[in-house]
């Protein structure tokens, strides 16, 4: 974004408690960034670990459950592997993900130079790296001690006073105070995402003009910062009752255990969908392009996905229907739970409209795209399913319900993200991912999901209980669970080549153009990488896959033509991405300069958590003043950088 | 906000526009989204007391307790410091930075009268017998109440913030500037209304014997 001039009403007199960092490269400048181009590989990056991390979690779960009666992990162990898996799943992997997609892809689509506020985006990073670190940090106190009440913690099991817990160690306080800590981070992207999205467009960029991944990600956002601060509310409520003995959820006080449960749910529905909306936007991305055939149903796709944004409010209860609610109530989410289920299917259609007639690549992008539609539509078949009462009353906590959501969410949004990561990685590293290996990761992807998570339909329709760390032989699911496995395994090769893949093309791939994909949305109108300041002249827009009609016409058949000079042209860019008409123009660009701030503030936040968990006053009280420090520096420091910082 | 939309404002001297989508501001459009998510985090505290209200309960309840003249005083103060809010805006937008640093210090004066208040009711009940640890009604009060005096407190603290930069002269008319003044009062004004909330419903409201 340019930024105003130098005011001259400001005083000579300057605030700066640290020396501005310069630095622009190495390192250190990662630390420093606002550039939301860094800091949404920053994002991307570590999710990535984090769902490393979870992927070993879920084998050491998978190989206690290979045969009849496990000996791989204890009880006690086996509940903290469910636990962080999930915990590590949604927070630190799913969303994280998909907010690294939207820090790296928002700006370029809607054609600004950054994001509404650059620092606070560096601050939610910081809050999502020092909240994961935070919540495994109780691993030092043994695996068995870190956070073991399910990723969604039901209480009293979870809320219950240390002194008489059902969970002696502090890994509930972990997970509360941790997950509160990822809330706010997440809170203040979803902020920042719908302030860009609204405020920053491009000349021309009307809302039913930009591109689908955008739209998902503002709802997203809506949902994000709506639902958080509830789960928020009853953590706090959590950890005031096992610290301080408050009362929330204790039964022998008369509180009702299904208050957590119905403001868990508030939250946990809608984060279901702050999950999975990203993946469809990323598929609507890549479908068109590889079609090429502009995506079926435009507006459609769009308000259905507002109609599951606003439905996903009103669902909540069929994680509860076995709570005893009542038939009423019970009935009036069941029929929610259906509704929900007709935008999801519309976007199904869309997307096959979209491919149906098209000149259809099936490069590794569209690949996981189409096996995206494919998975998520069992997925979603299955998740109807359980919108019938009394069928949802037999499926409830069996296996049956985690092949569903591992359906929707692995098959789904994993496959999505993956494919995402082929598609926009030449953009983002100006080298193209290997194709060869990109087609061997997609098919042991799919071999190895399928052979996990299919069995799991037929073990927990036999009866098979979740969350219980192992079974008897003879009661015929022996097979099952050694065939998921076995499927697990190939995951975690499929997922190696993934790694592999990403590290050798990072800067050994071949080398990408501008627009490596004949691609149709703003961001591919820039070279790859792109510069710091994305834009040289900020786009005018003037149609819906503005990118796309700089460069084809229809003749009167209706054939495409390509446009002599449109858009930018793919050969005559060179290695490094820079073509001559972007180079020029940019000399009185100002862009947001890096800032320690992010971090001292980040910095102050797990030493708040730790003050918490702990009970040591003294460490809350230092971290409050880092937080305080780093505010009022914060505040005073200009976002731009006077002296420093001009081209 | 009609009353703040209606005050004139100062043309700023020499501050080229960001190009914007919308007419509303970065900062602006960030804070309602914010105050709306407050707003579900007060919701579920609500919720929670409203579920136990009415439950029978061991101990002092909060009928045994409440002192209602008092708090509908400091109430009434709180209410009235939303008014020397929108006096120190319309102050900074006239460009009259005397007032400006007078409403502002009156609102973090009233403010603080209402910490002041909370502090003597909390501490009355807890003599009285009447605590967190007790029962459902003193859990849900207190955590409710207490974090809405965090948000008041918050509130104070920024207030004051700005009261510094206008006493260092750094608080002009400009737009930019009457914004930040606009945006404490945006939320400022949110924890007033959630007191309305919150007053009639723990205060107000009878309890049943």
């Amino acid at each position: 974004m340019t930024t105003v001039a130098p005011r001259a009403d400001l005083p000579a007199k300057s605030y700066a408690f640290l020396r501005r960092p310069k630095k622009e490269t190495g390192i250190w400048s990662w630390f420093t960034t606002v550039d939301h181009k860094k800091i949404g590989i920053l994002y991307i990056a570590f999710a990535l670990l984090f769902f490393v991390v979870a992927g070993i979690e879920a084998l050491l779960i998978r190989l206690q459950l290979a045969g009849p009666n496990g000996t791989v992990l204890t009880a006690a162990q086996y509940n903290s592997m469910f636990t962080m898996h999930g915990t590590t799943m949604v927070f630190l992997a799913g969303m994280p993900l998909a907010v690294g997609f939207g820090n790296y892809l928002i700006p370029l689509q809607i054609g600004a130079r950054d994001v509404a506020f650059p620092r606070i985006n560096m601050l939610g990073f910081w809050l999502f790296l020092f909240g994961g670190v935070f919540v495994y940090s109780s691993i030092f106190f043994g695996v068995d001690k870190m956070p073991n009440g399910g990723w969604f913690g039901y209480t009293p099991l979870t809320s219950t006073p240390l002194s008489q817990g059902f969970l002696p160690g502090h890994g509930p306080d972990f997970w509360a105070v941790g997950l509160i800590l990822l809330g706010i981070g997440s809170t203040t992207s979803a902020l920042n995402f719908v302030v860009t999205i609204l405020n920053m467009r491009a000349p021309g960029m009307t809302l039913l003009r930009m591109p689908i991944f955008t739209w998902m990600m503002l709802v997203v956002a809506f949902l994000t910062a709506f639902a958080l601060p509830v789960v928020t509310a009853a953590l706090i409520m959590i950890f005031m009752d096992r610290n301080f003995g408050t009362l929330f959820f204790a039964p022998a006080a008369g509180a009702d255990p299904l208050l957590y449960q119905h403001l868990f749910w508030i939250f946990g529905h809608p984060e279901v969908y702050i999950l999975i909306l990203p993946g469809m936007g990323i598929v609507s991305e890549i479908l068109p392009t590889f079609s090429r055939k502009p995506l079926f149903g435009y507006t459609v796709v769009i308000f259905s996905g507002v109609a599951i944004g606003f439905v996903g409010w009103g669902v909540w209860a069929h994680h509860m229907y076995t709570t005893g609610l009542g038939p009423a109530t019970t009935t009036a989410f069941g029929l929610a739970t259906m509704a929900i289920a007709v935008p999801t299917g519309v976007k199904i259609f869309n997307w096959l409209g979209t491919v149906w007639g098209g000149a259809v690549r099936l490069a590794t992008p569209m690949l996981f795209s189409l096996g995206f539609i494919a998975q998520f539509t069992i997925g979603g078949l299955s998740g109807v399913m359980h919108s019938i009462v009394p069928a949802d009353t037999q499926q409830t906590d069996t296996y049956f319900v985690v092949a569903h959501f591992h359906y929707v969410l692995f098959g789904g949004l994993v496959f999505a993200l993956i494919g995402g990561l082929y598609y926009w990685f030449p953009k983002v590293t100006g080298h193209m991912m290997n194709e060869k290996l990109g087609k061997w990761n997609f098919w042991t992807l799919v071999i190895g999901f399928n052979l996990t998570f299919f069995p799991m339909h037929f073990v927990g329709l036999f009866g098979q209980p979740r969350r219980t760390y192992r079974y008897n032989a003879g009661l015929g699911w022996d097979i099952y669970n050694l065939l998921a496995t076995i499927g697990a395994f190939v995951i975690a090769i499929s997922t190696l080549l993934l790694i592999i893949n990403l590290v050798i093309s990072w800067k050994k791939g071949k080398v990408a153009g501008a627009d490596p994909w004949d691609a149709r949305s703003l961001e591919w109108s820039i070279p790859s990488p792109p510069p710091a300041y994305n834009f040289a002249e900020l786009p005018e827009v003037t149609h819906r896959d503005d990118f796309w009609h700089r460069k084809y016409t229809e003749d009167e058949q209706g054939m495409l033509v390509r446009l002599p000079s449109g858009g930018s042209d793919n050969d005559a860019d060179t290695a490094d991405g820079h073509s001559e008409s972007h180079g020029e123009g940019h000399g009185n660009i100002h862009l947001p300069s890096p800032s320690y701030y992010p971090l001292v503030f980040g910095l102050g936040i797990p030493m708040v958590g730790y003050g918490a968990v702990f009970h040591m006053y003294w460490l809350g009280a230092l971290g409050i003043l880092f937080l305080l420090f780093s505010m009022y520096a914060w505040g005073l420091e200009p976002s731009v950088d006077e002296e420093g910082a001009h081209e | 906000m009609t009353v703040t939309e209606a005050l004139p404002a100062v043309e700023p001297a020499h501050e080229p526009e960001p190009h914007r989508a919308t007419p509303t501001s970065n900062a602006k459009l960030a804070i309602w989204i914010f105050l709306a998510s407050d707003f579900l985090f007060f919701g579920a505290f609500i919720s929670a007391f409203m579920l136990y209200r009415a439950r029978p309960q061991n101990g002092k309840v909060l009928a045994d307790v409440l002192d209602i003249p008092f708090t509908s005083a400091t109430s009434f103060i709180l209410l009235m410091s939303s008014l020397t809010m929108v006096l120190a805006l319309a102050a900074i937008r006239r460009g009259d930075h005397r007032r400006t640093r007078l409403w502002l210090l009156g609102t973090c004066f009233f403010g603080m009268t209402f910490i002041g208040g909370q502090i003597y009711e909390f501490t009355s009940f807890v003599r009285e017998g009447f605590t967190a640890q007790g029962n459902l009604s003193g859990s849900t009060f207190f955590i409710l109440t207490g974090l809405h005096g965090l948000h008041v407190t918050i509130g104070i603290v920024w207030l004051l913030s700005l009261f510094g930069l206008a006493l260092q002269g750094r608080l002009k008319g400009t737009t930019a500037d009457s914004e930040k003044v606009e945006i404490a009062g945006l939320y400022w004004h949110f924890v007033d209304v959630i007191w309305i909330v919150i007053f009639t419903l723990i205060y107000l409201i009878p309890y049943k014997k």
